[in-house]
């Protein structure tokens, strides 16, 4: 017990101190997780929409493969991001291996189904009739697409929760594309993990109060944006 | 609403004067033809020819499935799965005529009423800031329909709060903020309890009035449809069966299907036995006979109507000296009051419908299972449709 007390205890200081090594960890994640995010966002929200407003063949194969792809086990990413982008790779080139990039890649790789996967079923549980109002209201597609966004805003909030909860909290690819590199590609998890394993509990503890608290803060603030009183 | 107007279903039935083919109308504002959807190898829509002219406001009716859905839809341009042209203003839409054009220039409310979920207001202008209208002339055409529906007063309210007449008076206000040339309806007011059904169904009948929009609906309610049309076009089987003023259905509808659905009460089969005096044919329905003055043939099967509001009750027996040329003793059944006037149902030995006031109801003492006198005119019984089957 007086591990975890002492730890807490030195976990606080940290915090309250603004640890610079601390704080740059968390920066870093920051910006990794939030642009592996948005990347996702992008190419999730156009993929999802495109994916619940056509019809074509074999589309329930591309759904069902997007459905499994929310549950990609984020070691699968790193192995193969890795492969892709290693010295002799078809990538290698880009010397991308090892950087803060290679980690924003695997984590988009990541998050872009959760937030596909969620687009799909949001602007599926509109109803059917919705979009053919809108059409005949005379919106033009993109139109369209937009106001069934809107519509679809809260369960696409969690679209966004959702992405960024799954690769904030990920170390699998991290570690493997990221290397680790203290002041360069080490993240809060690749972190935890690093100092649990020398014994740095309160490092281990600081850091992990901070991942559950940037976590819970970016919900908050989706919440909020969720289950803002609507006009009366 | 405007004139009655021409309407053409190529060989149909020319008995229905409303059915015979007739040019393209010179005021068509929307006109179709061969408009066919096939789904699944099953065809669900087949329209040789339609023509909609400028100002008029035509109903379609017709059981479930029938193809009324189907060919709003299509006729709007909400989906192009059909075959077949559809013209707007004399142009070809898709080729002669932008389709993003036209669908700016026609307006659909559906059964449900598809609110976004934001306020009354934005809901109303929502068409008008997709076609990029000013500001200005927004607040301006959503404050004059949100006072044309009775909504004003609901202006900042969320959509999501409004009850069902209250969000279908919202849909209807976006829906004319456009100022469509054409206005479709799907059954608007199908899921309305009947107060705020008959509420709305009164101002849009002003609205549609005042503003001499052109508008296609599509309802399960006789009523409704009897209210508000110029024309209506019965549908079955995705095609259009017959189309004419309500008087037209409802005088001389096309068979009896048609018949009970305008609500034609008194439907009944029979065969022609004879001829009656003075020039009568008699029909012998359930073993009792009714004179018709329509020339008919003996051996002839026919379905005849008797209107309620020409059947007259009585509590003595009437007369042979009057000119009323039948007359049966009959038993209530059922009496159903119906607002305004009283249905009563009649047991002759065929059931038969009448229409009576409360006042009569109450001077003739009637009441259910009560035995009285129906009678009618041979003129009042009207042939809806013969058979060629012979007597047994």
């Amino acid at each position: 017990m007086d591990l975890i007390f002492e730890g807490t205890i030195k976990a606080f200081w940290l915090l309250v101190t603004f640890d610079p090594e601390v704080m740059s960890i968390m920066f870093l994640s920051l910006k990794i997780s939030g642009s592996a995010t948005l990347v996702s966002l992008f190419i999730g929200l156009s993929a999802g929409s495109a994916l619940a407003l056509t019809q074509f063949p074999g589309k329930k194969i591309v759904v069902g493969a997007v459905n499994t792809g929310m549950g990609l086990p984020p070691v699968v990413v790193g192995l193969f991001v890795s492969i892709f982008l290693w010295r002799s790779g078809p990538l290698g080139f880009l010397e991308l291996l090892y950087t803060p990039t290679a980690i924003i890649i695997a984590q988009s790789i990541i998050a872009t189904p959760i937030v596909t996967g969620i687009t799909l079923a949001s602007l599926q549980q509109l109803p059917k009739k919705m979009r053919l109002q809108i059409l005949a209201l005379g919106a033009s597609r993109a139109q369209m697409v937009w106001m069934l966004v809107k519509e679809a805003k809260l369960p696409l909030l969690a679209a966004v929760m959702a992405g960024f909860g799954g690769v904030i909290s990920e170390i699998g690819a991290s570690i493997m594309v990221g290397g680790n590199i203290k002041g360069y590609s080490r993240v809060l998890t690749t972190a935890t993990v690093m100092e649990t394993s020398k014994g740095n509990f309160d490092i281990a503890i600081a850091l992990s109060i901070i991942l559950l608290f940037l976590a819970y803060l970016i919900n908050l603030v989706l919440t909020y944006v969720q289950q803002r009183e609507r006009p009366r | 609403m405007s004139e009655p107007s021409a309407f053409s279903v190529p060989g149909s039935d020319t008995q229905h004067g409303a059915s015979n083919i007739q040019p393209p109308a010179t005021d068509a504002i929307l006109s179709a033809r061969n408009l066919r959807v096939v789904r699944g190898g099953v065809t669900i829509l087949d329209v040789p020819e339609f023509v909609v002219r400028e100002g008029e406001v035509l109903c379609l009716i017709g059981p479930n499935g029938a193809g009324k859905t189907t060919l709003l839809q299509n006729i709007c341009y909400l989906h192009k799965s059909f075959e077949g042209e559809v013209m707007f203003r004399g142009k070809i839409i898709g080729k002669d005529h932008g389709v993003f054009d036209y669908r700016r220039r026609v307006a659909m409310v559906f059964q449900e009423p598809l609110l976004f979920d934001t306020t009354v207001f934005k809901n109303v202008a929502s068409g008008l800031t997709f076609r990029g209208v000013d500001k200005k002339e927004i607040r301006k055409r959503v404050a004059e329909n949100l006072e044309r529906f009775g909504i004003a007063h609901l202006r900042d309210r969320s959509a999501r709060t409004l009850s069902g007449g209250e969000a279908q008076r919202t849909s209807l206000a976006r829906a004319f903020a456009t100022k469509p040339e054409i206005l479709f309806l799907d059954e608007p007011f199908a899921s309305l309890d009947p107060p705020t059904r008959e509420g709305l169904t009164r101002d849009l009948e002003k609205i549609l009035l005042e503003s001499q929009t052109t508008t296609i609906s599509a309802t399960h309610d006789r009523n409704e449809a009897l209210r508000l049309s110029d024309r209506i076009a019965f549908m079955r089987n995705g095609k259009i069966e017959q189309l004419g003023t309500p008087a037209e259905l409802v005088n001389n509808p096309l068979d009896e299907f048609v018949a009970s659905f305008v609500g034609v009460e008194t439907v009944l089969t029979g065969n022609v036995v004879g001829k009656g005096e003075g020039g009568t044919w008699i029909v012998s329905v359930s073993g009792k006979d009714i004179e018709v003055t329509e020339p008919l043939s003996e051996g002839e099967s026919v379905v005849i109507h008797i209107s309620p509001e020409n059947v007259i009750l009585s509590n003595n027996f009437v007369s042979k000296k009057t000119s009323l040329r039948n007359y049966f003793t009959a038993r209530i059944t059922c009496i159903m009051p119906m607002g305004p006037f009283i249905k009563v149902y009649l047991d002759c030995g065929f059931p038969l419908v009448a229409y009576i006031t409360n006042e009569s109801k109450e001077s003739l003492g009637l009441s259910e299972e009560k035995a009285v006198t129906a009678s009618f005119k041979a003129t009042a019984v009207q042939v809806i449709a013969r058979k060629e089957t012979e007597i047994d």
